[in-house]
């Protein structure tokens, strides 16, 4: 993976985050943001992450896009502007975060570091004892669905849980 | 209210679409042991499926596929295999452990099984629910 296509991809993204926050019409920001969600799957994919890329392509770029879309039919594509001071509030908040952010950034271990607690702690184990402990050579399937499986349930059940909430505060179909 | 688009292009090629979509969520489904994906993306494939013939074909057509009522069946039932699964385990060593379900024989391929039978049901819940909320979003403005 060389570093100036991770480069271009990371400005990539910026260009329809910018779009989808300047967007007057909702539908074109929410197109953007489908955009930013390809754009950030392509990152994933990149990175080595494969397994991540399909889910932030799938879901990311055209999942959630789909839904807003059905979204916006029920309201507006207007977007209502925000007041004066709401904007100062806004720019002091994302400018903290981002200057915290930033500021951590220094202290993360390099990329791809064989030697950091995330690397040497639990995962050897798995890489080297998923395929003889559950024939699956997919090593993110067998720690998502073997090793970690109560976090995959417990994700399963918060999806369908949070589906039926939408489901329930929409409105049953009889009435 | 989402219509039938009036393209007779895009009416004939959804329809031709959607079953190469599905059987595509398939193969992600029951390919997620060797290459990337499993239940949730092959869910979201498979929801998103419905979608289109929606988005296409007009919500009657998606009216004539799915049940609003069967989907919330299926949404729970999904959770309710991947607990049912990991209830085997009880009889093994714990709860998920998938190596005690009767039939492949050792505990490796048991896992094997565990894992696929988990990634259905993962995909069940994930496409019903998606496929439930879509609905809603798109029925309202024709009831009103």
């Amino acid at each position: 993976m060389s570093e100036s296509l991770l480069a271009a991809l990371l400005a990539l993204l910026v260009v329809p985050a910018l779009l989808a926050i300047h967007a007057g019409d909702l539908l074109l920001a929410t197109l953007t943001l489908g955009g930013y969600g390809f754009a950030m799957a392509l990152t994933w994919a990149a990175l080595g992450a494969v397994d991540v890329a399909f889910t932030e392509a799938v879901v990311g770029a055209g999942a959630t896009t789909v839904l807003m879309l059905a979204a916006l039919l029920r309201t507006t594509r207007r977007r209502s502007p925000l007041p004066g001071r709401l904007r100062w509030a806004a720019l002091l908040v994302v400018g903290t975060v981002g200057l915290a952010l930033g500021a951590v950034t220094a202290a993360l271990p390099p990329w791809g570091d064989p030697d950091t607690p995330a690397a040497v702690h639990v995962s050897p184990r798995y890489l080297t004892s998923a395929v003889a402990e559950t024939a699956t050579p997919n090593v993110v399937t067998a720690v998502l669905a073997d090793y970690r499986s109560y976090d995959t349930l417990i994700e399963t059940v918060v999806i369908v849980t949070a589906g039926l909430g939408c489901w329930l505060l929409l409105g049953p179909r009889s009435r | 209210m989402i219509e039938r688009h009036e393209s007779v292009v895009v009416t004939t090629f959804v329809r031709v679409l959607v079953p190469l979509a599905q059987l595509f969520g398939l193969y992600v489904l029951v390919h997620g042991h060797e290459s990337p994906g499993g239940g949730f993306q092959a869910g979201v494939i498979l929801g998103a499926s419905y979608i289109l013939v929606a988005l296409a074909l007009g919500r009657e057509a998606l009216e004539e596929r799915v049940n609003e009522r069967a989907c919330v069946a299926l949404a729970a039932g999904g959770v309710l295999l991947y607990v049912a699964t990991g209830a085997v385990g009880f009889a093994g060593t714990a709860f998920l452990d998938y190596a005690a379900l009767p039939g492949p024989g050792s505990p490796v391929r048991a896992r094997w099984l565990g894992i696929l039978l988990i990634e259905i049901g993962v995909a069940l819940a994930v496409a019903a629910t998606l496929v439930l909320i879509f609905c809603r979003l798109a029925a309202r403005d024709a009831e009103t």
